[in-house]
């Protein structure tokens, strides 16, 4: 994609945002009656659907059941249909394992598995098109649905570098332009970080701005979700009576 | 799918229930629960389409690429059909546990379209021998609440009703080889007759009770494409034609109630708001 600019002289990206500005959210919980805990959300194009099963008993072996603490298990998949050319397989695929491994690393980092010893709690993700951002947002919605201790919201959020500037939550022609990419999963509250990924190469004095632009556009994703979540408790409770 | 286990008693009293025209949640022996329909939900496909019927959730998208005809059907395309049992269904269809429902329901569809009424491959021809659209429709099954079936045929012909394949032209050039020009204008499209596409409608004693069920592929002027028996059960020779024709019944209604839905969410044009999940 030769001389597609990704970032105008006068400071507007590809789509006509401003180069810290987040795509469009929008976020739903409670999709699925049957699951613990489900939640929706759309990025921009990109929609991310998360349900959580859990805590339960541990299903196959027993021996893997940890002593003090309970265990994540993730799976990612993303249909068939979502990408421009027909994706083969849903799940299976080495890339889907992998952000499966992730999304696992993510959420342990942030659920407070000491409460639940010798349980499972699973995530299942289906993305469309999918970011790891948008499913950690997804996910966390969904464990917050469950109603499943966490120790803080996990907020997720990419980022990229161009022209000396870094650029919050890329869309799909920005990352397929081939410029660095950093993937940031934050816990708001401490600004501790859960999972950091970069590709490609970045020099290190540019790393502490995308870093610090993608620990805003996370910051900035939290306020989000949490009126989403506040959202939901006031609906339910008003279904509820109270 | 039925995760409830019911005792002797609870089946003995939903039996006498269903025997006078009542079941477990008040509906009448013929009656379907609320079904929601929406078409166009994902941007990427030629169609989509994403039912709800109950607790059962099915997203279908269809996706028309290019292929070679196969050998012994030179002038028509034809349709390849993937399910996918996600993993947030139940979480045992985790990993490659769904792989086996999901490869005995799109066998179920292969069967029923394939007869010649139901979807007139002929115009997913583009030159015969060397050119035609090939549909992948891939089903997403996104949670379970019975009657499966059902939901997926109907997401699949409202997903088949919103497909929009671009109009090609084949161009020959001097030396005699063939160039393929896709018509500039995104509006500029054929749409798929779904007039004939069936509906399968399934048929037993009460689902979580019930032994064995009859799935009976009707299309909307109630003729029978397709029908078979699951279940351990079995089934009399009577109740089989008795229920054949409850099917043939419910069938017509249900294309009827769904024609109507998905011309009228055609016809409130672009402007739609599109709700998604989010509704």
């Amino acid at each position: 994609m030769a001389g597609l600019e990704l970032l105008s002289d006068q400071g507007y990206r590809v789509d006509g945002r401003r180069a810290g500005e987040l795509r469009k959210i929008q976020a739903r919980m409670g999709v699925f009656a049957q699951a613990d805990g489900s939640a929706y959300i759309e990025q921009g194009n990109t929609k991310a659907l998360a349900v959580v099963y859990g805590p339960h008993e541990i299903r196959g072996s027993r021996a893997r059941a940890l002593p003090d603490r309970a265990l994540v298990n993730c799976q990612y998949s993303s249909a068939t249909f979502s990408t421009g050319e027909r994706k083969r397989r849903p799940h299976g695929d080495r890339k889907s394992c992998e952000m499966g491994l992730q999304l696992r690393q993510t959420f342990e980092a942030a659920i407070l598995t000491q409460l639940h010893p010798r349980s499972q709690i699973d995530i299942y993700v289906q993305a469309d098109g999918g970011t790891y951002a948008a499913c950690v947002n997804a996910a966390t919605l969904a464990v917050l649905d469950a109603g499943i201790p966490m120790r803080d919201f996990v907020c997720a959020c990419s980022a990229g570098f161009v022209d000396g500037t870094a650029l919050a939550d890329l869309s799909h022609v920005e990352e397929a332009a081939g410029g660095p990419q950093l993937a940031l999963a934050l816990l708001p509250a401490s600004g501790q970080i859960a999972l950091l990924e970069m590709d490609a190469r970045l020099h290190e004095d540019h790393l502490e701005r995308v870093l610090e632009a993608a620990a805003q556009a996370a910051r900035d994703v939290h306020t989000l979700l949490d009126r989403v979540v506040r959202q939901h408790v006031r609906e339910a409770s008003i279904l509820l009576g109270d | 799918m039925a995760s409830v286990t019911l005792s002797e008693a609870e089946k003995v009293y939903i039996v006498h229930g269903v025997q006078e025209d009542l079941r477990v949640d008040g509906r009448g022996c013929e009656d379907y629960r609320c079904v929601e329909v929406e078409t166009d939900v994902v941007s990427n496909t030629s169609g989509s389409a994403r039912v709800k019927l109950g607790h059962t959730d099915i997203l279908v998208g269809v996706k028309a690429e290019m292929g070679t005809p196969k050998l012994e059907k030179p002038n028509e395309g034809y349709l390849e059909f993937f399910v996918d049992c996600s993993a947030s269904a139940t979480p045992e269809f985790e990993g490659r546990g769904g792989d086996d429902l999901g490869t005995e329901i799109a066998n179920t569809l292969y069967r029923i379209f394939n007869n010649k009424s139901s979807v007139d491959l002929k115009t997913l021809c583009i030159s015969p021998r060397e050119h035609c659209w090939v549909l992948y429709v891939d089903v997403l099954l996104l949670e379970c609440g019975g009657n499966l079936f059902d939901a997926i045929s109907i997401a699949v012909k409202a997903a088949l009703f919103n497909t929009r394949i671009p109009r090609v032209r084949v161009l020959e050039d001097e030396e005699g080889s063939k160039d393929i020009e896709l018509s500039d204008d995104p509006y500029d499209c054929i749409r798929l007759s779904v007039e004939n596409v069936p509906c399968i409608v399934t048929l037993c004693k009460e689902e979580a009770c019930s032994l064995a069920s009859l799935l009976v592929s009707v299309t909307s002027k109630g003729v029978v494409t397709c029908m078979r028996k699951v279940g351990k059960g079995s089934l009399d020779p009577e109740s089989i034609f008795e229920m054949m024709e409850t099917g043939k019944r419910v069938g017509k209604v249900l294309h009827a109630s769904l024609q109507s839905v998905v011309h009228k969410e055609e016809s409130l044009g672009p402007k739609r708001q599109k709700v998604g999940f989010l509704g």
